[in-house]
């Protein structure tokens, strides 16, 4: 049971943890801004750049496709805000169409090029690859402190402990200025806080995230964890840092939960097969959301309360 | 410069007060949204320690006129002088209050969370809040009576409540300047006189106060001063010499009834 556990479950819980605590921590501001849509854009628009990065170099290696994804998540945002601008639209609309072009183009182009050949298709990007992310090296518990073993661990679980180090990092040094123009963005810039650049920055860290993310768990998860745990934690509490920390809290129990029963689950009710971790974890996220809805002792909002 | 504010008037000289001794000047001030100007080319000058109600009809650009001077709305020209410098290097010495209505009063905060982020500019990024941080958002929230409030989920507040935490907020800053947007659109009567009390005892601690204002019964009462804008500017100064009905008639056009401004009682005119 040990081995297995190590070989076999260890790598996908903590690249699922760690996908998920990472997109969960910026969706906090996301939502707060009324920006959650973002998330979804840039989760779609990774496809096209990834296939980008795949046509121009020929390898499936990890950093030409992260700067490709990157670089389609950065041009998506720059043409959501020029859509917005020059047609004049709300955000939303301009971001639904932006993402659902841009994904609708990734897919042609994919389906256009030779990558048969390649593990590279549709259901990858949308539902990730997080059950074969195993640590063929581990031997046993002390292969957690060999390096050797280590170094054999799937490279995105350090890409992603990388990338939510930063995250914690920009959360922690931005914190002040991020909450008083998430409130009020007037009085931020009467401040002197710069709201254009820090949103930029905000929507920067997102894309990292989500294609951080996106390479090993799909869009699924990105989308599902910018969303649901900030909206769950939002019920549960009325203060900017609490509803975080419960974000975090939401995002690790998801993961693990809904990586448990997605292997196990299917087994316990008779099924043969299991079912894919990356569905049943956004699952969970969102009937964690619904059991805020009914239980969270914040749902009751302005207004109501006020009694 | 000087000559344009220079006015004779009845065979007497009137002089608005000079650059040196004003808080606040904007010269040329252009906001646009679009083609057409929101506020065009508005001249004002606001003398440390007055009071000054901005007045015009609905769409005259009066909150533009202020997110403008402030840079939240980035205008096509104008200069802004704060004590002689520019907005950038006077940050500090302004306090903003924007419209209550701006914001989403549904965001995860306590009353007390609030009034702290009127400290940004003392605390800076990662600058811990210190018990006497703390203490001084008190006093402010003291000031406006929310003291017993501070703990409150901000959702929870009546429109007149809200308004006073934005107002501790900007206390707390401890500005020469306050800015203030519609501070008495939709609060109860009570809620309007400790506004008003606040306002006249910041200006007789020297502090200069400029407010939008929708009332024009209320001017007289509240303020010394007024700027009538309808997009350009229709007149500045001090009430007897700008707040005539040939200047609101100017400002409101047709919309304002002769009777109405006869009920307004106006001294000069």
């Amino acid at each position: 049971m040990g081995l297995e556990f190590l070989q076999l479950s260890l790598a996908p819980l903590l690249i699922g943890v760690l996908a998920a605590v990472a997109c969960a921590l910026p969706g906090n501001f996301l939502v707060l801004r009324r920006q959650a849509l973002i998330g979804d854009a840039i989760s779609h628009v990774v496809l096209p750049g990834i296939i980008a990065a795949f046509l121009l170099t020929g390898t499936v290696s990890a950093w030409p496709m992260m700067i490709g994804a990157a670089g389609a998540a950065v041009i998506s945002v720059a043409l959501i805000e020029l859509v917005r601008r020059l047609g004049r639209v709300e955000p939303g609309a301009a971001m639904g169409l932006v993402f659902t072009t841009m994904f609708a183009g990734g897919v042609l182009l994919l389906e256009q090029s030779d990558t048969s050949g390649v593990h590279l298709d549709v259901e990858h990007a949308l539902y990730g690859n997080l059950e074969s992310l195993i640590w063929i090296d581990a031997e046993g518990w002390g292969s957690l402190l060999d390096t050797g073993a280590l170094a054999g661990l799937p490279p995105q679980v350090a890409r992603l402990a990388i990338v939510l180090a930063g995250l914690v990092a920009f959360l922690w040094l931005f914190w002040r200025p991020l909450a008083i123009s998430t409130f009020d963005p007037g009085f931020a810039q009467s401040v002197g806080i710069r709201n254009g650049p820090l949103g930029f920055a905000l929507v920067t860290a997102t894309a990292v995230a989500a294609v951080a993310a996106f390479d090993a768990v799909g869009s699924i998860i990105v989308i599902a964890m910018f969303v649901c745990p900030p909206a769950a934690a939002r019920l549960m509490t009325n203060r900017l840092g609490r509803q975080v920390a419960w974000s975090v809290g939401f995002a690790v129990v998801s993961a693990v939960l809904g990586y448990v029963l997605a292997g196990y689950g299917p087994l316990w009710l008779g099924a043969a097969n299991s079912v894919s971790a990356a569905g049943m974890i956004a699952t969970v996220s969102g009937l964690i959301l619904a059991a805020a809805c009914v239980l969270g002792p914040q749902r009751k909002r302005t207004g109501e309360a006020a009694a | 410069m000087m000559t344009a504010e220079l006015i004779a008037r009845d065979g007497r000289l009137i002089t608005t007060p000079q650059a040196e001794d004003a808080a606040l000047t904007v010269r040329g001030l252009t906001v646009s949204y679009g083609a057409k100007p929101a506020v065009f080319s508005v001249d004002a000058t606001f003398p440390a320690g007055s009071m000054t109600a901005i007045v015009g009809p609905n769409g005259a650009g009066k909150s533009t006129f202020l997110k403008g001077l402030l840079g939240i709305e980035t205008p096509l020209s104008g200069e802004v002088r704060v004590f002689g410098r520019t907005m950038g290097r006077a940050r500090r010495d302004i306090a903003y209050v924007p419209q209550r209505a701006s914001v989403d009063w549904d965001f995860p905060a306590r009353v007390i969370d609030v009034v702290e982020m009127g400290l940004y500019g003392e605390l800076g990024l990662l600058r811990f809040v210190t018990r006497g941080h703390r203490e001084k958002a008190m006093a402010a929230l003291d000031r406006v009576g929310m003291a017993d409030f501070a703990e409150r989920q901000i959702g929870q507040l009546s429109g007149g409540q809200q308004q006073r935490v934005f107002l501790a907020r900007a206390l707390a800053q401890e500005a020469r300047i306050y800015l203030l947007d519609e501070p008495f659109a939709g609060v109860d009567a009570a809620t309007e006189r400790a506004i008003v009390e606040v306002l006249r005892l910041l200006r007789a601690e020297g502090r200069t106060v400029v407010a939008v204002h929708h009332d024009l019964s209320t001017v007289g009462d509240y303020f010394d001063r007024v700027l009538l804008l309808n997009v350009r500017r229709i007149a500045e100064g001090a009430l007897a010499e700008a707040f005539t009905p040939q200047n609101l008639q100017a400002a409101y056009g047709g919309r304002l009834a002769a009777t109405q401004i006869d009920e307004l009682r106006l001294g000069a005119g």
